[in-house]
This record gives structure tokens, sequence and C-alpha cells, in this order.
């Protein structure tokens, strides 16, 4: 659907290097570099253009919600008076960077709480379904669902994050036939119906993980945030190949016979992460059509941050948020939406390539899931580049087995102690004795996860879980198991060798480190990402 | 015979002060430490005997002495000029090798009766080591009368002998004294059985508390702090559970005991770990500087114990936590004679010669020089840890001066 705003947008390609191909933009945590390839062995994964936004998102919501897709009757027909209605929606690490106002989860949540109000219902439960993620603050509360909403809700304990360590709060609804427990939030399993609200940035996103993910804690958690379900999640974002996500959907068929009602909805958003005009617009343009103009832009921005401190450019790149437009809206029976939403996902982001390459290159951005208003810490440095965009591939991993992985971030040894306190531990204690995810798990995770302070800093405090890190570090564990090498361009060295990685002072020297393992003169590809793609590589 | 020799030289002394706070271990180029020749002194009394050392090592103490760091507590327990040197392998004039337990107690001082410490065995703690027949020095190696290890022959009394078994290298031998301290310090502890223990420091006391610790207690962890690679190393072979590096030690101990923590400024410092709400039962510093000392305050439980093995010198300390959570600070100095957990007793070298054996603690002797090189020994040894050395020693074993009969 278009509403004629802005040309066509254009696909996502895949560029071949040659002499007269500019330097290519890599991020760099807060900054950039530039970067020239080697030509005829080089070639760039470009993301496609931003979609064009629903033109009346309020209209596209309330369609969906009176149009449900599957086994699923409109919503106004699932409400009644007395009953126990629950609402949980997609904490703050979606979307990335978060958006302008208004976030789609306000636009959603309002939508269902009118037809609520119509139909009567008065029991309303609001739940940032974080599993165990850190707890949004009232600020970022506010931001996901309206000030509106949040000063009618949550004064009176309504509206409030999930506790998933809250032992009267959780009840165990089943088992799998795999022996999966499925743990869950008892005020959603108790409720007449459970309405989840979904930004689906990403192919990953959405379907029965919503519920079996969002609203459990580490005793479900276990059963697919573990290294033997990660590396058979080929890739993690691809669901027909995703061990994790096949047990999320084992999960989600306990949940559905133990007679929970779930109204699903899920929507997605365009490519439009840095904006079309702005200071940073440039970043999702490519480097050949900028203009005079905006080189110099460019390079005056670039040497404005480097001069800076790294909280203050933290706090800059911090302040940014997306105009992100909603690009599809659906609603109704879970795996009936996650289908389309799917979907839509994919026209957006997926991008044709042919063949793997010897050494992959990728330009970290400042932000990841789990440092929204917060530090990107090593361990999420290696997260986002082995867990996350390793991941973004269907079909086979852009680059080869044994080959080069080459990141670039600054990888400072920093952390944020408020939220990551586990992360300095694990970083301090597990990963100066062992890099290997299976040890880490075996020695390490039952230690990390059982600690009474981190659950009480979890529970009390805006920590993530105590075993968050470890999940961090297997959500990497199939592109560990896979690549020959990992090197860091412009990262703390010290840092990025405790991670068991190599750094770099210069893209020339990773990839003269890297012929080490691939040999001389290697094919590289390079992930121009974000704005995110998804390559299908055949 | 050839012996670094200290003076009283309160100039050079100065001078020795500020290069030591330069570069460690550089008081040696400028202080009053000098190679010299001299006559051995006359026998203090009689029964004294003449040891001829092989190896000598160097201790923290002598370093603080090199580089004018001594605290001035030590000024009327010492006897000027006196030459440093208190672990000692060494020959009798009948070639017996011996280890020297170097406490001039009262027994070496020809004091009767006794003072009650002595007469306990608590040698370290004697009260008389300013009187009897030997001028003051707590040790041989800062007394004028005996000499000391840093030379080519010394006076030794009989009661400071042990005979070293056949089969027992020089350099296990010269580990004899240092770890008869660790083992003393791992006893002073009073380690509960399926505690968790802390060891600030990995240099050679660190080190031979660990394996004293692992030999003669019995505790759930040994968490231990490390600077330098090789320091983790040895920590990690000689029974700590747990090494990490200084900074790190709040943390560690903290998973270690299962324990909650605060941060350094309330409200809005969740996460962070200025201090344990419970902790280790036992912390032994083997540092004894300002941020060891407040290190070891944060993470000992309340009620728990700390034991302070490394020398302190002046430091500056708060000292809030030690009366709000009514801490133990004890002291551990050299040897005597011990209670096992068992409730027998043992003089603390024969134990130490024992766990010499069993943990090869030889092995940490790492480097040894001629005393004509003792500038460079002394620098090396001040900086050990970051050059991969433990143990630091004079190799008498082929000077000309001591094989001259």
């Amino acid at each position: 659907m278009t509403n004629g705003r802005h040309p066509a947008p254009r696909p996502g390609f895949v560029l071949d290097v040659d002499r007269n191909t500019p330097p290519i933009l890599f991020h760099h945590g807060p900054g950039f570099r530039l970067e020239k390839l080697p030509a005829g062995r080089s070639r760039v994964i470009y993301p496609a253009e931003p979609l064009d936004g629903l033109p009346d998102p309020e209209a596209a919501i309330r369609h969906a919600l009176l149009n449900p897709l599957g086994d699923s009757a409109p919503l106004p027909a699932l409400l009644r008076p007395g009953m126990k209605l629950t609402i949980a929606f997609d904490d703050i690490s979606l979307p990335l960077p978060p958006m302008r106002r208004p976030d789609i989860r306000q636009r959603v949540i309002e939508a269902v709480l009118d037809l609520a109000a119509d139909a009567g219902v008065d029991d309303v439960h609001l739940i940032a379904a974080l599993a165990i993620h850190r707890r949004m603050t009232e600020g970022e509360l506010r931001h996901a669902v309206g000030d509106r909403v949040y000063e009618a809700f949550a004064p009176k304990g309504l509206l409030y994050n999930l506790d998933a360590e809250d032992p009267d709060g959780m009840v165990i609804l089943g088992e799998t036939p795999h022996g999966e427990d499925v743990h869950f939030c008892r005020r959603a399993a108790e409720s007449d119906l459970v309405v989840y609200v979904n930004i689906n940035l990403v192919s990953m996103d959405g379907g029965h993980k919503s519920t079996a993910t969002g609203l459990a804690g580490y005793t479900g958690l276990r059963h697919h945030h573990n290294v033997h379900t990660l590396r058979n999640s080929k890739s993690l974002m691809d669901r027909e190949n995703s061990a994790l996500h096949a047990s999320n959907w084992r999960m989600g068929s306990v949940i559905r016979d133990a007679g929970v009602k779930i109204f699903q909805i899920e929507t997605t958003v365009n490519n439009d992460t840095f904006g079309r005009e702005g200071p940073l617009a440039l970043l999702q343009k490519r480097e050949w059509e900028w203009t005079g103009r905006e080189r110099a832009q460019f390079l005056a921005m670039r040497t404005g941050l480097d001069v800076l401190p790294s909280n203050t450019r933290r706090k800059i790149f911090d302040t940014w948020q997306a105009p992100y437009q909603m690009t599809s809206v659906q609603a109704g029976e879970v795996e009936a939406v996650h289908e389309v939403t799917t979907d839509n996902v994919y026209a957006q982001q997926l991008v044709p390539v042919e063949g793997q390459t010897d050494v992959l290159t990728m330009g970290l951005p400042y932000i990841c899931p789990y440092n929204v208003n917060s530090i990107m810490n090593p361990i999420l440095v290696m997260c986002l580049g082995l867990g996350y965009f390793f991941n973004l591939y269907r079909g086979r991993p852009l680059v080869r087995e044994g080959g080069v992985l080459v990141m670039s971030h600054p990888t400072p040894w920093e952390f944020h102690p408020v939220h990551h306190p586990s992360y300095i531990d694990f970083f301090e204690q597990v990963l100066a004795d062992t890099t290997d995810p299976v040890e880490i798990e075996r020695r390490y995770e039952k230690q990390f996860a059982e600690d009474e302070w981190y659950i009480h800093l979890y529970r009390t405090s805006y920590a993530y879980h105590g075993v968050h890190p470890f999940y961090m570090w297997y959500w990497g564990s199939h592109a560990l198991e896979h690549l020959g090498r990992v090197i860091i361009v412009g990262g703390d060295p010290a840092a990025v060798r405790r991670l068991g990685f190599q750094p770099a002072s210069t893209l020339s020297d990773a990839l003269e480190m890297a012929s080490d393992v691939v040999g001389p003169q290697p094919t590289i590809t390079h992930m121009k990402n974000p704005p995110l793609l998804m390559a299908d590589v055949t | 015979m050839k012996a670094l020799r200290f003076r009283r030289n309160l100039p050079r002394y100065a001078a020795a002060r500020l290069a030591g706070s330069l570069t460690p271990g550089r008081g040696a180029t400028v202080g009053p430490l000098e190679l010299v020749d001299l006559d051995l002194p006359a026998e203090p009394g009689p029964g004294w005997v003449r040891v001829r050392p092989r190896l000598s090592g160097i201790c923290g103490s002598d370093l603080a002495t090199v580089d004018g760091r001594s605290a001035r507590y030590f000024e009327p327990l010492v006897s000027f000029p006196f030459v440093p040197g208190h672990e000692v392998v060494g020959d009798l004039d009948d070639d017996q090798r011996v280890v020297l337990e170097p406490v001039l107690a009262c027994a070496s001082r020809n004091i009767t009766p006794a003072c009650t410490a002595c007469a306990d065995g608590r040698l370290g703690n004697c009260e008389h080591t300013t009187f009897g027949d030997l001028s003051p020095g707590i040790q041989t190696g800062s007394c004028h009368d005996t000499g000391g290890g840093w030379a080519t022959a010394f006076h030794a009394h009989p009661s400071q002998l042990h005979v070293v078994p056949d089969g027992l290298s020089d350099e296990a031998a010269v580990m004899v004294e240092p770890t008869a301290c660790g083992v003393h310090a791992a006893l002073a502890a009073r380690v509960p059985d399926d505690g968790v223990v802390v060891v600030l420091g990995a240099g050679t006391l660190g080190l031979v508390t660990i394996a004293a610790l692992r030999a003669h207690t019995a505790p759930r962890t040994i968490v231990a702090t490390a600077r330098y690679p090789d320091q983790r190393r040895l920590a990690d072979e000689l029974g700590a559970d747990l090494v990490v590096a200084p900074d790190e030690v709040r943390r560690a101990v903290r998973r270690a005991a299962g324990t909650r923590a605060i941060g350094g400024n309330g409200q809005g410092s969740e996460g962070e770990v200025d201090r344990l709400t419970g902790g280790a039962d036992t912390v032994i510093d083997c540092v004894g500087s300002s941020s060891s000392l407040t290190d070891a305050l944060a993470v000992a439980q309340p009620g728990g114990r700390i034991v302070l093995v490394g020398m302190p010198a002046v430091v500056e300390l708060e000292l809030t936590p030690l009366w709000h959570r009514e801490l133990e600070l004890v002291g551990s100095y050299t040897y005597g004679t011990e209670t096992l957990p068992d409730g027998s007793t043992a003089r603390t070298f024969d134990l130490a010669f024992d766990l010499v054996t069993r943990a090869a603690l030889d092995r940490l002797v790492t480097a040894t020089y001629p005393l004509a090189r003792y500038r460079e020994a002394l620098q090396h040894a001040a900086s050990a840890g970051s050059r991969g050395a433990v143990k630091v020693a004079f190799d008498l074993r082929d000077e000309r001066e001591r094989n001259a009969r």
C-alpha cells in the first residue's frame, strides 16, 4: 500500500565493489567509519529503502481488530462485562531506536481499550511483557503506551512491568511433549482474554514467542534459551528453521490447551530508521548518492563526535527517535497473524544474495535491544554482531563455515551498573575463565540465574536478570561454532580479547589478519545494516 | 666477607625514598645500601655458629627498607649498620645445610627466664627484641651484631637453625621462611570449615598463604586477587578457587558468599558494589595497603576476621565498617608454634618444610642474582609481578669469599 508521498522505494540490492566505488559508511557505535573495500572481490548488501507507511494507522488498526485472521472472532465479540482482560505489550527492546510518538503500542492499546470500554470491560491490566529484561521506567512506559493510558492505569497499579520472579505472580501451565515447563504470568493465565501487542521489528519477533517468552521467567526460558537450541536455530530469524521458535510454538500449544485465550496483534514498521531528512538521513542513503553538502555534513558530524567524550556521544544518540511508520497491522489467532506479519517484515527487509563469502564485515551501531538508554557493553557487542546481525539470514549464513567475521565497534570496557550488574560479573569472572558457551552454561548459568542479589535487583531496580548475559552469549553460539575467527576493528583491545576475539586497529589490518584463516585475496561481503536488512542467501 | 650493608644515613635515606617512589627498587642505587668488603663481626655469644648463605631471598619488608618506605615504628627495633637478609638457606662450617628461622627472641638473646610469648612458643611476639646480649633487632637481617643473609657469612644462634633434609633443593629450602609466614597466617585466620576466605595479593606471601590454606583448612571457596597473569596462574595452581583482579574482588566475593551488595551513593547506585551486606568469613590481606585494607573491610562479613599479613607502614583507612560490622582486625607476623585445627601443635617451620615439598613451592623462586648485581636484583624484586617473577633471591653459591676456607 502506498500513500504516494515518496518515490517508489527501491529494493535492497548487492553492489559489487569496483575501483570507482566510494568509501562505505560503517556504523561504529556512537560514531562512524568510512572504509574503502578491496575492488574486485568485495560486495556490499544494501537494505531496501523505507516502504511507505499506512496512510491511516488508526483505521488500519481498527480494521484489523474487527477483521481478525485465522480462527478468531473479532475483538468486540471477545469482550464482555465482568471479564478479566490483560493487555500485554512489547517492552523497551522494541523498536530500535525507540520510535517517535505516538508509539505503535499506544495506537493499538488505545484502540483495544476503546473497544473494551464499549463492551463494559472494567477489569483490565496492562503488562509490559519483559520476561527477564529490565523493568521499564515511568518515562519509558509513558512513551510506549501514551500519557493518557499511563495515567488512567498506572496510578491504580493496573499498568506494570512483569515480575517473572514473583513466586505468587507466576504459574506453571504445563509441560510440552519435550518436557519443557511452560512458565507463565498468573494474571494472564487467569484472564478471560489476553491481547498481545507486538512491534515486529525483525522476523524473530512475535508469534507464540510473544507470550511464551515475553510472559515467562527463567523457569520457562531455560528450555529454549540454551546453547543446544540456539546452535540449532539456523537462523533464529527464520522461524521455519529455528529450534528456538519450535520450542516456543510447542509452549504456545500448551498455553492454548490450558485455556488461555490469546488475541494477537502484530505490527510491522518500515526502514525509516534515521529519517529521510535531518542530521542522520544520509545513514540510509547510498554513498555515491551523497551530495557534496551531505559529505561535508558527514565529515563535520564525524569530526565533532570524535572529540566528544564517549558518554556525551552516547547521550546524543540516545535522544534519537526513529520516524518509523507502520506498514501493516494484523490481528487474531497467533499463527495465522504471524504468517502475514513475517511476510510483511520480509517485504521490507529481505535482500536476495547469491553465495556465501569468506569474510563478512559489519559496522555495529550504538544500540541493540538491551542498551536502550544505557551502555553497549562488550557482551552486548558480541550479541549484536554474532547473535543478531549474523543471524539476519535465510537459507545459509552470509559467511561460509570457517570464515571470518569482522565487526567495527569501539567495544569499551564499560558497563551500566544499574542495568547490567550481572554482566559485569559475567565479564570479569566467566569470560576470564572460558568463552565456550557449553562450558559457560554447564558451570555458571545456574549460579547466576539463582543469585539472590541479581533477583532482588531485577525485581526492585532496573536490572536485567542475572542470567541475561548468558543468553546474550548463547545468542551468538551458532555464529561462534560456525566462524573461524572474529575480529573487532577499533575496539578496546583488552575487552575484545576478553571476548575471545582479535582486535584490529584498521579494516586493512583486520583483512590481513583474516587472510591467516581464509587465505589470501578472500571474498568480502559488507552487510550495511542498519537500516535493517535480512539476507536471503542462495 | 662480601656484604650488602645498610647504614643510617638520612640524606641517602631521603634519596632512596624519592627514587623508590618513582621506580620501585631504585632506592638501591642512591640509598644507604652499599656493597662492601668487611670482616665478619665477632660471635655475639657462646654457641653461635657461622652460616655461609647459599640462597638468600628478597622480601617485601627488605624492599621497603631499601626504598625508604619502612615505618618509623621499626627505628628502635633495629641496630645500624646492618646487613639485610632473613630468608636464608646456607651451610655451616661442617657443610651441614640449614634454613634460618630469623626471629631474634629470648633464646638467642640469652635471656632467662624467657618472656611469656617465647615460653608459649610464640617467638614472633617476643617481648625482648631490644634486650639481652644482642643489639636491637627483631630478626637476623636487622641486627648489627648478627649480620644478615645478603652476605657471604653471618652468625646464627643454634636455636634459629633447621637442618635441611637431603633431597630438598636450595630453591625449596629458601622458600621455607616465607612459607612459614603463610602457614602462620592461614592458621591465624581461623577459617571455618565450608567458609569463604579471601586472600588479597598474589605475591610470595599471598601464594604461600593460599597453599597453606589449602593444606591446613577446609574452606568452601578461596578467592584470591592477582594483578598479573603469572600470579593468577600460580594462585590457581596452588589452590584458589577463584582468582580475580584487585578491582574485581568485591563483586567476586559477593558471588562467592552469595550475599547482597550496597552501592556507594545509595539511591541510583543499585548494581554497584561498594560493600557487601554479608561477605567472607575471613580476609587475609597480604598487601597491607590502604586500598587492600579498604577492600578487606568491604568484603568481610559482619563479625568476620581480617588478618593483616602484608607489612602496612602508614595507611589511611575508613574504620567505620570495622566498628559497625564488628570486625576483627588482627596481625600476623612470622611464626613460632601453631595449634592445628585438630588441636595438635607443631613448629611452624616444620609445617613449612612439609608444605614447601608437598606444594612444590621451589617453583616460586624465579630469578637469582649474584651480590654484585644487587641493584638489578632489587629492581627485579620490586617489579616481580609485572615481570613474571615471584621470589627473587641472591645466589651466593659461587661467591669467592664464601667458598674461601
